[in-house]
């Protein structure tokens, strides 16, 4: 089979074509000094073959088309076979060939953390017709993948971070040495404001990074572009300020005052007071989901549809006093600690928490995720900082003993961890984006006038904002933020009109309440126990299963050999058979639970040799 | 034809017969019966009369003579009153009526035609009307199905199609020149006059700028032998290819196994030979086919398509035991399998240590090294593993001292008795640890003489494992049985050992690091032996971690809780390591004493909330409460005495309880620390697919297809517009016609060639032969 020639003349075409190649370009006036050779004659044998091999396929064509056409044909059905079987780079009008034919090639790697299909799920032999449709979409998925790792070469900016020389702890490098290295823009960025009559302060950037709203426990609200530093409002509650927050845009703001929950415009104007929330003590908005968060005194978790001004749902966690929360930002579910030491995770669909974990044997301080929604770091009244994987497991992957605890932490979007602990700011890094934090050195340290009380990444700016009783520190942590923004989602830059377009936009893609669940990938997955459900209620209602295999019938044989008893027999063998693969499938079921239980408990990095095991 | 003969035929026996009855009538009438006439009425009235009075007179004397037959008929029996044939036992024929009383020739051609009449068969009924147009239905759908299953690839093409672009026939896009397309361009200004003058002049093509006249006519002429030449090339290209393939399946077909031997060893040999002449013209060349051959080995490792689990092997293992030849075969295919998966020698400088290396793989079972310590990095997950495995290795240390925890499954006091094995398993595992502790710090004391000693009886240890390991699993079953024997006593011995101190190890954090000595390992062994409840843990020092070998051994039930209590007391002791900021906070001093002054406060401050407890509780009722409830339906009092105080009996009780199946694993199973809610989210559940669509028979066949994200959120624009492209797209202004033969590559001619090959591929190639056959005699 292998040795099969090739279709005659395979060879010599090869060669006919790069003399074809040679004259293609030649150009009526260059024929002048060939056409002495009269019409008829026969020309050489190269010439011959490279007509041949040019023209023959035109040659059959015009059998069957009329000749008028074929002087416009003819660019056509020359290019055609040139197509067919030339990988070879075009011929540009230049004479210059691309060094690098095609599409750049993408790295395996690359594409590979753009697929979606779960692989992991073994499927049945499939029908032709099923199988076809699962290639395509499997050929779609990697088209896709590879088109988006392409993309990736847009994304021009890269994270800068810092670095100490040899032997230097990067810990040791202060803030005014940073801002005395960096270009003036980026020193501009960190700056303290002095406020030191209206108490401790909470913070929150908006979502595009650009704007910052703080709130003082005295009643102190105030909203500022802090980039350029021009102040959008300024005004006091005369009520003690517990939290506050930004909705989807710059231009309202939730503040948890001391009784109800307001909403104020950015001119400082009260739009709402919202009576149904009370005593509240933290906010946490989902921006994809236009949901308000709140987690007040009275142990209530309420969920405020600020796109339609409702209610969705109020939880009641029974565990007292709610005052941690926070969200994570990969599946929008709410995290609450509580003073057993547990946190427990809130959806709004579920009346009851989604998972509980017990984290700390003393009162949970505070809960932070990170953007990847992997790790929940979170801090409580015995002094340790853990590091838990959300992953499933909700297993403390590292642990570490603060001196007073860290009473704030905050996420940065590259996975940067900072934690306030009395007056100090630590910042702790991983190793890129999405990777654990380590706890044994401090990335940055920074002391503030006062003790902190509110912590908060900006995003898409290498800036950690803390509020702390002496007002608001904007600190420069390179390598916090993301450098590269989605303009069409989040950009720092938008004007008025790209705002409201952005807000129309966002409003049509917002994700309904009930779709909050641990992981958020389950809506690509069918509903099982419906469908079985189904099944049940439609073979009830028919009285038999329509999708079962008919049972065997024995086919009437000749000679005498159909008597009842051959029959009989024939059919009990076949129902034995079936007996036993039955018995012989939950056999090897069982077994590879067995298999299962005793493999899974231990939790082994598998070998490579395992694979050997008998 | 033959159709319309016979009903000619019959057509004229019908005229015939015709006219024959015609003169049986003129000649019968006269003597008819006389039961309808009525023109004649007055003579055979008497007639019957008559008739009447001899039946009553023969009637009379009872006996019943002889009755007449009623003429209905010619008989030879002529009686004065009828005719009859009775009595003659001869059918009548046509002719002896005819018969007249004398011959005559005329009617003889009459004979004759009677005669011929009555020796052909008689025509059969036409069927009736509904069979004829059910048999014509059936032709009729015959045909058109035959004429329209040539579409089916079309069809099914389109059905497949990403896109259906329609109408279907696109305008071919031509390049004409602009002199082609505006038919009324001229030449206008003076220059482009002169152009086209001297173009004229030069005999310069005007409209197509590429070919002359001359080149024109060169290509007209392109020889009508050229062309010849080319197709007969083309087709005894074909032709050969045809020969190889039907070459190739008949040596397929070959059943013979000594013709296919030999054919490979023959193929074997010149791959052998090919490689050494590569290797001597191009060694780079050489070298890739090297790769390639090393890469297939890889392969093969991967695969283990050699090993006795394929469908042949496992067919030949079954005739291994009475066929040498199927032995052979096997042995064959073993050796071949260890030809591929053996590891290759690597270069030879560091040729010693890898000979170290793999006698010591050799040596050591490969339950050993199953777990290698990856790079020295903090890889969490291997950490915690790690430690894990490090925990359990070092419980199975002291056998003595470190029973196996078995709970006594009572099925019906379950749920107190786990909880007291619980807190007795807490109580246990502090003094475990404790003991540990004891255990390093007399390792401590000796940590010097170890290495030179290691190398010397590294062999022996190695060898000792392996025989160990053999020897263990022989005795898997027993050991079994003797530890579910033993546990409960030891338990007891346990709990009344003397509690130590409450040191609290980082176990969490610990690195994997520790050593042990030769002479543990060996003490190791031989507990092994002597017990056969407790299993080796071979330990390679350095960079092999142990690991139990089998955990089969343990009852995995008991195992896991165990696992999950040591889990969740040490997920919140863990002392974490302090860290060591440059800049404190200004209120707290970090020193040791303080920091535990604090910790210390910390503890009085929450003695009272035992905090785990508390959470264990919840989790069990939670636990119980996800838990399917089983369905009593017993009635006390029925079939039996009842009242207060009576119970109903336990085997009536067990009888009217419907056990309810027990649910899948709950997620938390393993997870001590974590209460994961197992209620379902049906708000979310209503925005998921609940039907499996058409083409597919499994969910998680759909799901595959559903998985992948087609918004332009999630997508590059290129790949949003591909993923969201319409299945059918039409030209505004555009007249639909239906599909014709010729756009899809059919020629009206070659049809029915078409359909031919397509139904029979065979056919092709004798046609084909036979063509060629006809085109070489030309």
């Amino acid at each position: 089979m292998e040795t099969a020639p090739k279709p005659g003349g395979d060879a010599p075409p090869k060669k006919n074509k790069l003399q074809a190649k040679r004259k293609k370009p030649r150009r009526y006036w260059e024929e002048e000094e060939t056409a002495p050779t009269p019409a008829g004659a026969s020309p050489g044998p190269p010439h011959s073959k490279k007509r041949k091999q040019e023209f023959r396929p035109q040659r059959s064509k015009n059998t069957l088309i009329q000749k008028k056409s074929w002087i416009s044909k003819k660019p056509q059905v020359s290019k055609k076979p040139r197509e067919q079987r030339n990988p070879e780079p075009q011929r540009t009008l230049s004479g210059a060939q691309d060094p690098f034919p095609g599409p750049a090639p993408v790295p395996e790697e690359a594409a590979l953390k753009f697929r979606r299909i779960d692989k992991s799920k073994k499927l049945l032999h499939s029908k032709s017709k099923t199988r076809s449709r699962l290639e395509v979409a499997e050929a779609e998925e990697k088209e896709t993948s590879v088109r988006a790792a392409r993309s990736e070469l847009l994304l021009a900016e890269e994270p800068g971070f810092l670095e100490g020389e040899d032997g230097e702890d990067t810990a040791k490098i202060r803030q005014a040495d940073i801002v005395e290295a960096v270009d003036i823009a980026s020193a501009a960025k960190h700056f303290d404001l002095n406020l030191r009559q209206f108490g401790p302060y909470r913070l929150n950037y908006s979502q595009t990074g650009r704007h910052l709203a703080f709130g003082g426990r005295r009643g102190h609200v105030a909203a500022l572009d802090w980039v350029t530093k021009k102040l959008m409002c300024e005004i006091n509650v005369m009520e003690a300020v517990r939290d506050i927050r930004f909705l989807h845009s710059e231009a309202l703001i939730a503040v948890a005052q001391n009784r109800w929950l307001h909403i104020y415009d950015n001119q400082g104007i009260e739009l709402h007071c919202i009576r149904r929330c009370d005593r509240i003590t933290r906010l946490e908005f989902l921006p994809f989901h236009f949901l308000l968060a709140t987690a007040s005194e009275t142990g209530f978790l309420t969920y405020l549809d600020v796109s339609v001004g409702k209610i969705v749902t109020a939880l009641n966690a029974r565990a007292g006093r709610l005052d941690v929360m926070t969200q994570n930002p990969y599946n929008a579910v709410i995290h609450l600690g509580h003073s057993n030491g547990t946190v427990s995770l809130w959806s709004p669909a579920v009346k009851e928490p989604l998972a509980k974990i017990l984290c700390h044997r003393g009162a949970v301080r505070t809960v932070a995720v990170d953007s990847t929604g992997t790790y929940m770091a979170t801090s409580a009244l015995d002094h340790q900082l853990k590091i838990f994987d959300l992953r499933g497991t909700f297993q403390p992957l590292s642990a570490r003993t603060l001196p007073k605890g860290a009473g704030y932490l905050a996420f940065s979007q590259r996975g940067l961890l900072a934690a306030g602990m009395g007056d100090v700011v630590n910042v702790w890094a991983g190793q890129g984006k999405g990777s654990l934090p380590s706890l044994e050195q401090p990335y940055l340290t920074h002391r503030l006038s006062g003790h902190v009380h509110s912590l908060q990444f900006c995003p898409f700016e290498d800036v950690l904002g803390v509020g702390h009783s002496g007002g608001i520190t904007s600190m420069l942590v390179p390598g916090a933020a993301e450098p590269n923004f989605d303009g069409l989602e989040n950009n720092p830059y938008r004007s008025r009109k790209q705002r409201q377009e952005w807000e129309v936009k966002a409003l049509l893609e917002k994700v309904p309440a009930e779709l909050i669940c641990l992981d958020p990938r389950a809506l690509a997955e069918v509903d099982v126990v419906t469908l079985e459900q189904e099944k049940k209620e439609r073979m009830e209602r028919l009285g038999y299963d329509p999708e079962a295999k008919a049972p065997f019938q024995p086919k009437p044989k000749q000679k005498g050999r159909s008597s009842t008893a051959s029959l009989v027999k024939r059919k009990r063998k076949v129902m034995d058979e079936e007996h036993r693969d039955k018995v012989r499938q939950s056999l090897e079921q069982q077994q590879e639970q067995q298999k299962q239980e005793k493999t899974k408990p231990t939790g082994t990095w598998p070998s490579a040799l395992d694979r050997f095991v008998r | 034809m033959c159709e319309n003969e016979a009903e000619k035929m019959i057509a004229t026996s019908a005229e015939s017969l015709l006219a024959l009855s015609q003169q049986e009538e003129l000649v019968d009438l006269p003597k008819d019966y006389p039961l309808s006439a009525s023109d004649d009425e007055g003579d055979s009235d008497g007639e019957r009369k008559h008739q009447k009075l001899l039946e009553t007179i023969s009637s009379l004397d009872g006996k019943n003579r002889w009755r007449l037959a009623e003429r209905s008929e010619a008989s030879l029996k002529v009686s004065e009153f009828h005719v009859s044939s009775e009595g003659t036992r001869e059918k009548l024929v046509l002719s002896d009526l005819l018969q007249p009383i004398k011959t005559s020739s005329s009617l003889a051609t009459v004979k004759k035609q009677l005669n011929r009449v009555k020796s052909k068969k008689t025509v059969e009924l036409p069927l009736n009307k509904e069979d004829v147009a059910r048999i014509h239905r059936e032709v009729a759908f015959n045909k058109t199905s035959q004429a329209l299953s040539k579409w089916d690839p079309i069809v099914l093409k389109n059905r497949k199609a990403q896109q259906l672009v329609f109408p279907l026939e696109k305008e071919q896009t031509a390049f004409a020149p602009i002199e082609h397309v505006l038919s009324g361009w001229k030449a206008r200004t003076p220059l482009e006059q002169e152009i086209f003058s001297i173009l004229h002049k030069n005999k310069q093509p005007v409209t197509d700028p590429l070919l002359t006249p001359v080149e024109k006519a060169s290509l007209k002429a392109m020889s009508l032998e050229e062309a010849k030449m080319r197709r007969a090339e083309l087709q005894r290209a074909r032709a050969l290819q045809s020969y190889y393939e039907a070459k190739a399946r008949r040596e397929k077909k070959i059943k013979s196994k000594k013709y296919h031997k030999v054919v490979k060893k023959g193929k074997a040999k010149k791959a052998l030979k090919d490689f050494e002449t590569l290797q001597k013209v191009d060694p780079t060349a050489a070298l890739e086919e090297l790769e390639k051959t090393e890469k297939a080995r890889m392969m093969e490792r991967m695969s283990l398509k050699h090993q006795n689990s394929g469908k042949w092997a496992k067919s030949k293992a079954i005739m291994a035991k009475y066929d040498l030849e199927a032995r052979q075969a096997m042995q064959e295919q073993l050796a071949k399998n260890k030809e591929l998966t053996q590891k290759l020698q690597a270069a030879p400088e560091s040729e010693e240590e890898e000979e170290g290396v793999v006698e010591a793989e050799l040596l050591v079972p490969d339950v050993v090294n199953e777990v290698q310590l990856s790079a020295d990095g903090p890889n969490p997950w291997m950490l915690r593993s790690c430690t894990s495995d490090a925990k359990e290795a070092g419980t199975h240390k002291d056998p003595e001292q470190r029973p196996e925890p078995v709970v006594c499954e009572d099925s019906e006091s379950e749920g107190e008795e786990s909880a007291g094995a619980e807190e007795s398993l807490l109580k246990e595992f502090d003094e475990r640890r404790s003991l540990r502790k004891r255990l390093e710090l007399t390792q401590d004391a000796e940590p010097t003489g170890r290495q030179e000693a290691q190398d010397a009886t590294s062999q022996e240890v190695l060898s000792e494992l392996r025989a160990l390991s053999q020897k263990l699993r022989k005795e898997k079953r027993q050991s079994r049985k003797q530890t579910a024997d033993s546990t409960g006593t030891v338990l007891r011995v346990q709990r009344e050992e003397p509690a130590q101190g409450e040191e609290e190890e980082p176990l969490l954090l610990q690195r994997p690091e520790r050593v042990q000595t030769l002479e543990e390992l060996e003490e190791l062994g031989k507990e092994g032996c002597v017990q056969n409840t407790e299993l080796p843990r071979p330990v390679l020092q350095g960079q092999q971690m142990e690991r139990d070998p089998d955990k089969q051994l343990d009852a995995p039930k008991k195992k896991k809780r165990k696992a999950q209590m040591i889990d969740l007391q040490n997920l919140l002791t863990t002392k974490a390591p302090s860290v060591k900021s440059l800049a404190a906070p200004t209120t707290v001093e970090h020193l040791e004493d303080e920091e535990r002054d604090q910790k210390q406060m910390i503890r009085e401050a929450f003695a009272g909330d035992d905090v785990i407890r508390d959470f264990l509780k919840e989790k069990r009722e939670a636990v119980e409460a996800s838990k399917p409830k089983d369905v009593d339906l017993m009635l006390p009092g029925w079939g039996e005495w009842g009242g207060v105080g009576l119970q109903p009996s336990a085997k009536k009780r067990r009888r009217f309880l419907i056990k309810a199946p027990e649910g899948p694993p709950r997620k938390d199973k393993n997870l001590p620390n974590v209460i994961i809610n197992e209620k379902r989210n049906i708000h979310a559940a209503a925005h998921q697919v609940h039907v499996v669509p058409y083409p597919f028979t499994h969910h998680h066949q759909f799901e595959r297809t559903i998985q992948t994200p087609i918004g332009s959120t999630w997508n590059t624009q290129r790949a949003f517009q591909k993923l969201t492209t319409p299945k059918v797209v039409t030209k505004p202004g555009h007249i639909i016609k239906p599909i014709k033969a010729e756009d899809v590559g059919y020629r009206s001619s070659s049809r029915s060639d078409l359909s031919v090959v397509q139904r029979n591929p065979k056919q092709l190639s004798v046609r084909h032969k036979k063509q060629l056959k006809k085109n070489s005699v030309e």
